[in-house]
């Protein structure tokens, strides 16, 4: 199986602090890895590494074949992340947002209208995409951060508490756009381990020393 | 030049729909004016102190629009967008210049009509003023851009930005002052040095362009 993901031994410091210690796993491509752990244990700090978004302190980290940091740029493009920030304009409406962000990946007019489209209808958001961000439910920010951050077809999506301010029907649309399957690579950190390990081939355990466990997924929730 | 103009447009489409910066940027001006008037209890101002005055009040009223450039960035997610989108990241500095430009032209066609009506006895120095104007608008986008960039992830960026701004627009403020004050001279505009000075206000935007080019990159990284 192709490694979409290979980490050995990554550390992330804060000051004399280790977030992240000596954590390592391997994920194949289109398996789906649940991060688990307290508060303050590092999955945010986890996916904002593979995400680019953080320099890692030591240790190796390859993402779909490119080594970080050094190859991260490589990877711009290629990733779908749903932190805890929607990444959307509070002034803009919804559909300015997607626009916005579709020219940034390159995707531009008809084909960009088209896919918007067919993510507003997915996420259950075509009535409310007209209107400022800033007016709408923490609930319809989030379906409009899930299509941002499937809107240029991402081959690695990494997922921060993805259900949260969702509904039950909220989840369900949003499992579509972002739940396992069609050979999706995921990495999903959750405080939901009920609802997300049955999806998970792989768990990361986290623990607030900075030290990381790994188990295979399904087994666990047996 | 899809990210550039992505990003120039959704940053006008918010100032137009808040209107967050260039009403107080005018209104900040306009304020000034009325205050040097009665303070130096003049009717007519030539040469240097006019254009003394004329600079220093829009230097300060641009620091309002500089201190806010990133703000929407920082509070909504859009520095991680940029770094996530396969776009050169250069694409971010040249929009919120060009941005920050567009301010500035706007600011000055209503503060400069303000200063000429309170001020002036005639508007023959308008016209070159327009040269100076656009010349010293673009070095202080680029060297604006670039500290504002810096001091947007600092709690103190109120205070960062004028006081490492300006000590940095000393030299842009000594050139269009320069050129602006035989243009407002008593008794008509005159051109006295006035290439000279318009050649150090290109030679600043240079400097400041490249530097910004250079550096913005590393600025981005966490």
């Amino acid at each position: 199986m192709t490694k979409a993901i290979e980490v050995n031994g990554l550390r992330r410091e804060y000051g004399e602090r280790a977030a992240l210690d000596w954590v390592g796993f391997e994920l194949g491509a289109g398996q789906s890895l649940v991060v688990l752990g307290p508060n303050g244990a590092g999955k945010t700090t986890l996916l904002r590494i593979l995400a680019t978004l953080l320099r890692p302190s030591g240790g190796e980290v390859r993402v779909l074949g490119c080594t970080l940091p050094s190859e991260a740029w490589k990877l711009r493009g290629r990733i779908g992340y749903l932190g805890h920030e929607p990444l959307l304009y509070r002034d803009l409406t919804g559909r300015e947002n997607l626009r916005f962000h579709a020219r940034l990946h390159g995707i531009r007019g008809e084909r960009a209208e088209a896919r918007i489209g067919e993510l507003l209808a997915a996420a259950g958001m075509e009535l409310r995409a007209d209107e400022r961000v800033a007016e709408l439910s923490a609930g319809m920010r989030q379906r409009l951060a899930i299509c941002r951050c499937v809107l240029h077809e991402p081959e690695l999506l990494l997922l921060d508490e993805p259900d949260s301010n969702l509904d039950a029907g909220g989840r369900e649309l949003a499992r579509a756009l972002i739940g396992p399957g069609a050979g999706r690579t995921r990495v999903v950190v959750t405080h939901d381990p009920e609802r997300a390990l049955p999806d998970a081939d792989l768990v990361l355990r986290l623990g607030v020393d900075g030290r990381a466990e790994l188990e295979p997924g399904r087994a666990v929730a047996a | 030049m899809n990210a550039f103009a992505a990003i120039l447009g959704k940053d006008l489409r918010a100032e137009l729909r808040t209107l967050q910066s260039l009403p107080a940027m005018t209104l900040f001006a306009v304020t000034t004016f009325v205050i040097f008037r009665f303070g130096l209890d003049r009717t007519s101002l030539s040469g240097s102190l006019a254009s003394g005055v004329l600079w220093t009040t829009l230097l300060f009223a641009a620091v309002l629009g500089i201190n806010r450039l990133f703000v929407a960035e920082r509070e909504e997610g859009g520095f991680d967008a940029i770094r996530l989108a396969p776009i050169d990241r250069t694409a971010l500095f040249a929009a919120k210049a060009a941005a920050l430009v567009v301010y500035l032209l706007v600011l000055e066609a209503i503060a400069v009509v303000a200063f000429a009506f309170f001020f002036l006895d005639s508007a023959a120095a308008l016209p070159p003023l327009l040269a100076v104007m656009l010349l010293a608008d673009l070095g202080l986008a680029f060297a604006g851009t670039l500290i504002s960039s810096m001091a947007v992830n600092s709690r103190a960026r109120d205070l960062l930005v004028p006081l490492v701004l300006l000590p940095l627009v000393v030299p842009l403020m000594i050139a269009a002052t320069g050129a602006s004050e035989p243009l407002l001279a008593a008794g008509g505009p005159g051109y006295e040095r006035f290439g000279t000075w318009l050649a150090v206000l290109a030679l600043y935007d240079l400097i400041f362009g490249l530097l910004g080019y250079a550096v913005f990159d590393f600025l981005l990284e966490d």
